[in-house]
């Protein structure tokens, strides 16, 4: 199975609390470190599994792609994902501001289109704006099955996945028949949530995501990373979502401490009334 | 005619709440409104539905649309909407608006506004500010195409109540599906039971961390027995198994805004806060004085929680 996995590079979703404004308004990272969107980190480990046998995880029985739509700055990140496993990676360069999320789509599809995966995943949202579109739109522009929210994917013979959407108090089960669009949700990560065909049913995973080791670090420097224009994947560059300044929320202050339990009570009874 | 196109949510047949608050963008939105249910028994969800001052309710009531299934539902939806010439299409952004709305703005070559917490109607523009940065930052966006497709939180449009009146309700067919529908089929819906309230509908939330172990049910339900609460949890506590999948409350879990939110043993972490920080009182307990969860609790108890949550049942009932 070939699978293209779409990755965003973003402000330490850890930190995102110490975001500030800029003059203008607009939102301001400076001193967060860049990360991989943790979702997408979630993408690529699913990938991994997809195209391994879990137990021997050093030979890929496929081929995984990781794709970004950023400045060069990403190329660190695509290195680290090479370390983890890609087989290859591919920038595209643009920037934040140049880019929504249907231009993000129209882009993806044509990666598509020269690619020709068996499978895209994503991440359900990235961690900065969490527009949760992006995956759905590529689906639509691309003409396939998308499952959003996924939690839990079962290869059946890579021609199929059958996949557990997570949804507001129930898993929603569907199967998508290949090439598909699927997000997913962190419960991707957990040891037996991704089923490949390659891995026994009875294996499990270490909970989360792999590192690269040093020597893999090393050896990918020499897997392809290759840069494309924007432009040369979509003609109309223009923005159908444009995002003006942005506010802080107001900060929730930190009330009282009580010194019982029986003062809670009273507290939420004759202050807060809410009992 | 311009105006507003509301999408409701169904399950099996009935309206979700959610839909009202689809509703409650329309009216804020001005202009007139439809209002179009989709699925198996759509027909009657659309008579519940006249009572809300809808222009009309229209209705696709299809065998086909009775599982949800983004590829069959978006046609319709895409079509209805530019049939009746509508500028907007409104879902409330439940896992079912989130994963619909950006195919069908992509059908329509329209911008999409996801998650929005607020409208503001500028003359004939509008703008729309929607939550990002887990919470910690409000972006205000514009559309520059003529369609426009918004999601909207349901925590932060209040269910809209009945206006009385009766709109007139029609039928409308189910477009072609889309050649992708062919490959997604749905399998089965893994409803978590519960005999609580729905975590995203109770006025009292209690949620417990990885510190309860095993003892997290026999710890929590007598509390939200005590305060009629639906219970949550962190996902640390869903991870470890102590407590269901479906309970989780955070950026990846559940988005909570009830009068009440107890947070037992819960360290405050950035994801999690992001789901539940719309609270309108929340109470932390925990042994650790340091804990985040203190900066943004109204009533914080630094205590054992395995002490303290049964004295506070004991409380609660002594003083009921
Ligand atoms: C991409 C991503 C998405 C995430 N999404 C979510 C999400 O949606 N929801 C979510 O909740 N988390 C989410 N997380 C995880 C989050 O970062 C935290 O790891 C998690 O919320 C911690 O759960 P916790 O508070 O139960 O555990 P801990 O952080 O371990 O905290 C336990 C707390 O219990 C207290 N405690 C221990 N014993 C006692 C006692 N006897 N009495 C009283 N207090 C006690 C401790 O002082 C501590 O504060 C996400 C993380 C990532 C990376
Ligand atoms: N700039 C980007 N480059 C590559 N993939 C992206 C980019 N932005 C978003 N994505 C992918 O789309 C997913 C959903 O993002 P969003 O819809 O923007 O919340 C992310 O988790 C990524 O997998």
């Amino acid at each position: 199975m070939k699978i293209l996995v779409a990755v965003k590079r973003v402000a330490d979703p850890e930190n995102l609390n110490k975001i500030k404004l800029s003059a203008q308004g607009k939102i301001d990272t400076t001193g967060l470190e860049p990360k991989a969107n943790p979702y997408d980190e979630y993408a690529l480990e699913t990938a991994l599994r997809l195209t391994e046998n879990g137990a021997n995880t050093k030979a890929r029985l496929g081929e995984v792609v990781v794709v970004t739509f950023g400045p060069k700055e990403n190329e660190q990140m695509l290195r680290a994902m090479l370390g983890t496993g890609a087989d290859r990676a591919i920038r595209v360069d643009a920037t934040d501001d140049a880019l929504d999320g249907d231009l993000l789509a129209r882009g993806l599809k044509a990666v598509v289109d020269r690619e020709k995966p068996d499978l895209v995943l994503l991440g359900y949202q990235q961690a900065e704006t969490e527009s949760n579109e992006v995956g759905q739109m590529l689906a639509e522009h691309l003409g396939w099955p998308q499952a959003t929210f996924a939690g839990a994917i079962k290869s059946e013979d890579d021609k199929a996945l059958v996949v557990g959407r997570e949804i507001e108090g129930a898993t929603a089960q569907i199967r998508v028949t290949l090439p598909a669009v699927v997000a997913v949700t962190d419960k991707i990560i957990h040891p037996k949530s991704v089923q490949s065909k390659h891995t026994a049913p009875t294996h499990a995973y270490p909970d989360g995501v792999r590192f690269a080791a040093l020597m893999a670090i090393m050896a990918a420097k020499k897997k392809p990373l290759a840069e494309l224009k924007l432009s040369e994947l979509a003609q109309d560059t223009a923005l159908k979502v444009r995002y003006g300044a942005a506010e802080l929320p107001p900060k929730r202050a930190a009330g009282v401490k009580v010194k019982d339990v029986k003062e809670l009570v009273t507290k939420l009874k004759t202050e807060a009334k809410v009992i | 005619m311009p105006g507003t196109l509301v999408i409701a949510e169904l399950q099996d047949g009935k309206v979700r709440k959610a839909t009202h608050s689809a509703i409650t963008f329309a009216r804020q939105a001005g202009a007139p409104f439809a209002i179009l249910a989709l699925g198996a028994g759509a027909a009657a969800a659309a008579r519940e539905l006249a009572a809300f001052g809808a222009q009309k309710v229209l209705a696709c009531d299809d065998a086909s649309l009775a599982a949800y299934v983004c590829e069959r539902f978006a046609p319709t939806v895409a079509k209805v909407a530019k049939d009746g010439g509508w500028d907007t299409v409104v879902v409330t952004a439940s896992s079912f608006g989130k994963d619909l709305a950006p195919r069908v703005a992509a059908r329509l070559g329209a911008g999409y506004a996801p998650d929005i917490n607020l409208l503001k109607v500028d003359g004939a523009t509008r703008h729309y500010r929607r939550p990002m940065y887990a919470g910690n930052a409000f972006g205000w966006l514009e559309i520059t195409t003529p369609v426009h497709v918004v999601s909207v939180r349901q925590t932060e449009f209040a269910a809209a109540e009945p206006s009385g009146g009766a709109s007139p309700v029609e039928s409308v067919a189910k477009a072609p599906d889309d050649p992708a529908a062919a490959r997604v089929e749905f399998l089965k819906l893994e409803v978590g039971k519960s005999e609580r309230p729905d975590l995203g509908e109770a006025r009292v939330v209690v949620s417990g961390g990885r510190s309860l172990k095993e003892q997290f049910k026999q710890v929590l339900e007598p509390l939200a027995d005590a305060l009629g609460a639906a219970i949550g949890a962190s996902r640390a506590a869903c991870d470890a198994g102590y407590a269901a999948p479906e309970l989780q409350v955070g950026q990846t879990g559940r988005t909570v805004a009830p009068q009440l939110y107890v947070a037992v043993g819960i360290s405050g972490a950035i994801q999690h806060i992001a789901g539940m920080k719309g609270s309108k009182y929340i109470v932390a307990i925990n042994k650790d004085p340091d804990a985040p969860i203190f900066q943004i609790a109204d009533y914080g108890l630094v205590a054992d929680l395995f002490v303290a949550v049964p004295e506070l049942v004991k409380e609660l009932k002594a003083q009921a």
